[in-house]
């Protein structure tokens, strides 16, 4: 071994110890930030040894710097702007996106080396290396094109850009996608029998399996759906790291596949759903066909923006249950507004957070944290549940189906065993919602038909704009 | 390399990967997945290695370049925007006044 080789060795390694401990000082809150951190140096060191191991050995030409030099700085720039500028509240399409772009570069580079090998590939020519070769590059293409696709999909539905086409929750979904994923095999095949010309099937058919896979899904699983695309992105890395025999990518590439479908694993017992029925079930809407779900309200009560701040100043204890549409109405800071009248007026404030709240599971402890509400004050489902028979005001914002007391007493509705803040047990519930519209399950919630729960119609943001209006004029906060 | 030892390569890594992270807080899924998403971008390696053995094919060199800046846009998008969720969580509540 010569210095090059061994320089590169102990980088590589060292790199992935790194690596490891930064994805497991993510999963604790005190050490999260210094673990991305760290990852994030680990990944430059493995750029440093592998650019130092070629200088040492091969030499890298001025042609091959002016390239990695126009691709890192329009790479990095654009990832760089958009991480800065884009709006906390649409943190998941963000991910999607980056994660897409992943699985596109896998599939590039397994795409390149396909059509034009290079030195030391295929050079040593034997059957079972040659083999090795076109299996790696075949699941590079095909995992990368499935998890790019798949990626922009979700963005898309997430964006709003794209709405679940009616036929996709039919049955007739699942016989294209077996069309798409047997039309992938049957390239994957002829080009292991050495016709490069189905290469282009493969990145085709793949592509689409991505789009037909993922389009079904709702809105409500697409976080789990970007947690799976997410290991898949390292599953299309450690195949690329067999395409170009590294280590290090085939270490760094499982490891995340690995992890992410862990937290996949996690992210959908929060939410009471199976992995399967998360990627063959549709949106759950579809299935709940007129049981249970679509009952009609009786007992509707509305009241005035004007009567809810009047019960909230006689409160003593006020839960919020902050959910999906105070995201999409931006309405955390304006919230933060509330409470904090409150607060001044030795009304008690707690966040209750229910772990699938917001848009992706944490997102709203994102979205809080943005608008400065102390940490302290949020707090998790578990922990908060007791509380509610000793709360006089329970705010629900813009959440429905983690509030549906159904989950606990209809054990005929799809939301049946699913975890949910139990509000109907405090005095009374305002619950803040634009119309009767249903929440992601499309099911009816018991909720809004109790006689301690009022409606307050309106956007989030402008009701607790004139809140705060109306907070005012009864001299809450003024100190 | 064989192809051998690089299959235990990936046994072990996955192994690792599975072992990692066990309990996680919820508040802490969106931020691992963007950062274990920002991880993922190692591909920018291979994307590196293809240029550098590209040896003046420019169709090559520019695939190579084209996949280098997709892997760095989700490496330095992934880290920053990870970054920045967890800059929230690390903020002092009476800091801002």
């Amino acid at each position: 071994m010569n210095l090059p080789v061994i320089i590169k060795f102990v980088i590589d390694l060292l790199a992935v110890l790194l690596l490891a401990l930064g994805i497991k000082g993510l999963s604790k809150v005190k050490s999260a930030r210094d673990a991305n951190r760290l990852a994030a140096f680990a990944m430059s060191l493995s750029v440093v040894g592998l650019l130092s191991y070629y200088l040492g050995t091969s030499g890298i030409a001025i042609q091959a710097w002016i390239w990695i030099i126009i691709g890192s700085i329009i790479g990095s720039l654009f990832g760089a702007i958009l991480a800065k500028k884009v709006p906390m509240t649409s943190m998941p399409e963000t991910v999607a996106l980056f994660n897409g772009c992943g699985g596109m570069s896998s599939l590039l580079v397994a795409l390149g080396v396909a059509i034009f090998p290079i030195s030391g590939g295929q050079e040593n020519f034997d059957f079972f290396k040659s083999l090795i070769n076109e299996v790696s590059i075949s699941v590079s293409i095909f995992v990368g094109a499935i998890t790019f696709t798949g990626s922009i999909v979700a963005m898309a539905k997430l964006q709003g850009w794209l709405s679940t086409p009616g036929w996709t929750q039919s049955k007739a979904r699942h016989f294209v996608n077996i069309v798409f994923a047997v039309a992938s095999l049957i390239a994957f095949v002829d080009l292991i029998n050495g016709n490069t010309g189905s290469i282009w099937l493969l990145v085709f058919v793949s592509s689409l399996l991505g789009i037909g896979v993922t389009l079904p899904i709702g809105g409500a699983d697409m976080p789990v759906v970007i947690s799976l695309l997410n290991s898949y992105s390292g599953i299309a890395a450690a195949a690329a790291g067999f395409v170009v025999d590294s280590q290090l990518l085939i270490v760094a590439g499982a490891m995340v596949g690995a992890a992410g479908l862990i937290l996949t694993q996690v992210m959908c017992k929060g939410m009471n759903r199976s992995l399967v029925s998360v990627l063959f079930g549709g949106s759950l809407s579809s299935q709940s066909t007129a049981s249970s779900g679509s009952g009609e309200y009786t007992n509707i009560t509305s009241c005035s923006v004007e009567e809810c701040a009047l019960t909230l100043e006689a409160a003593n204890k006020v839960i919020i249950v902050p959910g999906y549409g105070l995201a999409v109405a931006q309405a955390q800071h304006t919230l933060r507004e509330v409470t904090k009248k409150l607060e001044q007026n030795g009304i008690e404030v707690v966040y209750a957070i229910h772990p699938v709240a917001g848009r992706m599971p944490g997102h709203m402890n994102v979205l809080l944290a943005e608008a400065d509400v102390p940490y302290e004050q949020l707090k998790e489902m578990d922990v908060v549940n007791p509380d509610f028979p000793a709360t006089d005001v329970v705010l629900v914002l813009g959440a429905n189906d983690v509030v549906n007391p159904q989950a606990k007493n209809d054990s005929s509705s799809p939301l049946y065993g699913m975890p949910v803040l139990d509000v109907q047990e405090a005095r009374t519930v305002f619950v803040i919602k634009r119309g009767m519209s249903a929440g992601y399950s499309g099911i009816k919630n018991d909720l809004f038909d109790l006689p301690n729960t009022s409606m307050v119609f309106g956007d989030a943001k402008k009701v607790l704009n004139d809140l705060i209006g109306e907070l005012k004029d009864l001299g809450v906060g003024e100190k | 390399m064989s192809f051998i030892s690089l299959l235990w390569v990936l046994l072990l890594g996955s192994l690792l990967g599975l072992e990692l992270i066990g309990k996680v807080p919820p508040t802490l899924h969106t931020p691992l997945m963007s950062g274990a998403n920002a991880i993922s971008g190692i591909t920018m390696l291979a994307a590196l290695t293809l240029i550098v053995k590209a040896e003046g094919n420019l169709p090559l060199l520019m695939i190579g370049s084209v996949s280098l800046g997709f892997a760095l846009f989700n490496v330095v998008g992934g880290f920053f925007v990870t970054d920045r969720m967890l800059a929230m969580f690390s903020r002092k509540p009476s800091n801002k006044k």
